[in-house]
């Protein structure tokens, strides 16, 4: 009986109890939170819209854009305050480098790119993409509310189109074509909202020249996805507006772009909304203290159409034995060489690059010399060491620009003008005119002698967010692979990619010695015994 | 022959459970590392967070059984017999020697064992529980302390997980090394020992 009454107790203490503790750590384990769901509603869905068509003073007849300005802020008074202090009206904000390097007024309007390299001097082209009626040269009045263009943000109709080459300016009777028509003013005054995709992304689908050029995430086909390219902003799905994150409030609209941004500030967050526990799963949500939401949540960028990797100026200028200019196509039908802009590379599906940032990020200025090669147009800040930084998803835009090979000065570039013979690059193909009157505009020096030299932009990615199903998955990054997505991140020890070699050696040895010692032991055992 | 009770019921059952736990921590931690793919990499690492927690409170449970108990006198390294218990596994041991400790309640362990099992106790378990909850805990290896990332903690965390392996192959192995091959593990299961009595204790020794 007590035998018996032994071996039950055995058989509980050996194995029912160690199992089921066994058991229950596998099973609660296991388990992976369920993030919380939670309801949104779009902004254009809560805000009424008052009707427009009914006042009196948007009916009259309009013959400048000008005028319809000065019709809106007669009731929006002081809303053109806001927006003159805005960096959409001024192209320029007063701002704090990173590395002490200062205070400076830096934006769009002044800062060189590895695109078009910079704005000014290409007024007709670049200024299409201002706020304000006409800023073709340095005349342009900023101080003058009624320059402001509110139909281009405002419009609802999706018939307001400022025109091509034209600073900014709609059509007007003299230059109407018809992809360009003078706008039916009284339809579009009487039918303002607030803004559309459309809006935004006029500007900001279309940058460096073309859908998707520079961003690589913001682009048209976002105006009519699915879920996979973006999931808040899927017609089928939540079918957001920029609005809806990028929060705006007195026409300070959140959110930055690091090409032109410096500091940590006014940024758009998803943990607005989704907190920064969305996953409900410590393991995972851990993750935001070094990892951004975007990192996995943003797996691949250009999932529709193509976006500019590389821009190689210093092969522009090529003609056929004619003289006239050429165009070349690579095999997704995308311009692969341009006489007037150079070499290009596209590519889509682009698995992003990766890299520490801190929400600060430093700029190339105007009279900053090469100290590197390739230059780094605009330098993310960041690292592992940083408790500010986080793992970012980045594209990379590569090239090659002009520079002053006597001053080691990135130089600005005139390639616009509204005809042949005035020197621009784009008419004439001729550098040494094209960078002279570049440099004279923004009055700087200019040696005479020009090269091409290697540089690269930072872009973090934000948009094109794909739904969990598509998120990046552990073993994409901790793993040992060369494919992994951090496998060039160094820097910091991360769980599945790294070892000390030294000390898995080491360790092996002792497991193997262990073994040996363990086989020779009992090897001697067994010959000892059959004496 | 003598039954010996040696193993009380919570000694078997801490044994077992964190023969499991140890195992599993095993399995999934060199996963973890890098070496194998198994359970996939998050199963792994959600597997190997949820049994250190299971390891660590089991630990815990423990202290205390030993304090209470004063259990915790059989891990007190002694000198006495040292010697004769290395000649024993050295020598003794192919010449069909005699035990030359006696296993009771109170002294379960052996000289040999008594060091390597503190080692294991005051050594291992608490650096890669400490590793092993700085992994998981402190992201922010620059505040308070500068601890130069987490590279110290993983790599001496990873050594101690090389460590535990041998110990388990050398462990196992001692097991077969009883009166009979089978005598310890029986121990370990019954909670008795079943040793010849003390005058024959030279005869019929297994070789």
């Amino acid at each position: 009986m007590n035998n018996i009454l032994q071996k039950i107790t055995s058989f509980l203490v050996v194995l029912v109890l160690p199992a089921l503790v066994i058991f229950a750590t596998v099973h609660f384990g296991n388990k992976r939170g369920i993030p919380e769901k939670f309801e949104y509603q779009n902004r254009a869905d809560i805000e009424k819209k008052v009707d427009h068509a009914e006042f009196e003073i948007l009916q009259q007849e309009f013959k400048r854009p000008q005028d319809l300005t000065a019709a809106c802020l007669s009731c929006h008074n002081k809303r053109d305050d806001e927006l003159m202090a805005s960096a959409h009206w001024r192209w320029e904000r007063e701002t704090t480098l990173p590395n002490g390097r200062g205070t400076v007024t830096i934006g769009k309007k002044n800062l060189i790119n590895n695109f078009c390299a910079s704005a000014e001097s290409n007024n007709g082209s670049c200024m299409r993409c201002h706020i304000g009626y006409d800023w073709k040269d340095k005349t342009f009045d900023f101080e003058d509310p009624t320059n402001l263009d509110c139909l281009v943000c405002h419009d609802n109709t999706n018939t307001y189109k400022k025109r091509k080459g034209g600073a900014g300016m709609p059509a007007t009777a003299e230059n109407a074509t018809a992809e360009f028509p003078v706008p039916d003013y009284n339809y579009v005054a009487q039918n303002v909202g607030k803004p559309l995709k459309e809006n935004c992304g006029f500007c900001h689908f279309h940058g460096g020249g073309g859908n998707n050029v520079k961003h690589g995430d913001l682009e048209e086909a976002m105006l009519n996805c699915s879920r996979y390219v973006d999931v808040h902003m899927a017609k089928a799905g939540q079918d957001m507006s920029c609005n809806d994150c990028h929060l705006t409030e007195r026409h300070n609209i959140t959110g930055r772009a690091y090409s032109v941004s410096s500091e940590n500030n006014n940024r758009a967050y998803c943990e607005s909304c989704h907190t920064d526990t969305p996953h409900n799963d410590k393991v995972i949500d851990m993750h935001n203290h070094k990892v951004a939401c975007q990192t996995c949540h943003i797996p691949v960028y250009a999932k529709v159409n193509p976006t500019v990797m590389y821009w190689d100026w210093s092969v522009a200028g090529r003609t056929d034995e004619n003289g006239n200019k050429i165009t070349e196509y690579d095999a997704n039908h995308k311009y692969s060489y341009l006489s007037i802009k150079g070499k290009f590379v596209w590519d889509d599906n682009v698995k992003p690059d990766y890299m520490w940032f801190n929400g600060t990020a430093d700029h190339f200025l105007y009279g900053d010399t090469i100290s590197e090669i390739p230059v780094k147009i605009n330098t993310l800040m960041g690292s592992y060491e940083d408790r500010d930084s986080k793992i970012w998803p980045v594209k990379i835009h590569r090239g090659k620009q002009p520079f002053d090979v006597e001053t080691k000065e990135i130089v600005n570039v005139n390639v616009f003008a509204e005809k042949p013979g005035q020197g621009a690059f784009w008419e004439d193909l001729r550098w040494d005119t094209a960078i002279q009157i570049g440099m004279e505009y923004v009055g700087r020096y200019y040696s005479g002698q020009h090269d091409f030299v290697s540089t690269e932009m930072f872009w973090p990615l934000n948009h094109q967010v794909s739904p969990k199903e598509y998120t990046l998955q552990c073993a994409d990054c901790h793993t040992r692979s060369e494919d992994g997505r951090l496998a060039n991140l160094a820097g910091f020890y991360l769980p599945g990619r790294d070892y000390a070699k030294g000390v898995d050696y080491t360790g092996f040895a002792i497991i193997i010695i262990s073994l040996l010692g363990v086989i020779v032991h009992s090897i001697m055992r067994i010959v000892a015994r059959k004496h | 022959m003598e039954k010996i009770k040696v193993f009380s019921r919570f000694e078997r059952f801490w044994h077992w459970t964190q023969m499991a736990t140890v195992i599993l921590l095993t399995i999934t931690g060199f996963e973890i590392h890098g070496n194998y793919t198994l359970f996939g990499f998050e199963a792994s690492v959600r597997l190997h967070n949820a049994a250190a927690i299971t390891f660590i409170i089991l630990g815990i449970i423990t202290i205390f059984w030993l304090i209470v108990t004063g259990q915790y006198k059989n891990f007190i390294p002694t000198t006495e017999k040292f010697k004769e218990q290395l000649q024993y596994y050295t020598s003794g041991i192919f010449k069909g020697a005699a035990h030359p400790t006696k296993k009771s309640f109170g002294n379960k362990l052996n000289p040999l064992q008594r060091v390597i099992y503190l080692g294991l106790l005051i050594l291992i378990f608490p650096v890669q529980t400490i590793t092993g909850l700085l992994y998981m805990y402190y992201h922010y290896p620059q505040n308070p302390i500068d601890a130069n990332g987490l590279w110290f903690a993983v790599i001496t965390h990873t050594f101690g997980a090389f460590l535990m392996v041998a110990f388990v192959i050398v462990h196992v192995y001692m097991t077969t090394t009883g009166h009979r091959l089978s005598t310890n593990i029986k121990a370990m299961i019954s909670g008795y020992e079943e040793e010849p009595a003390e005058e024959h204790k030279t005869d019929n020794q297994p070789a």
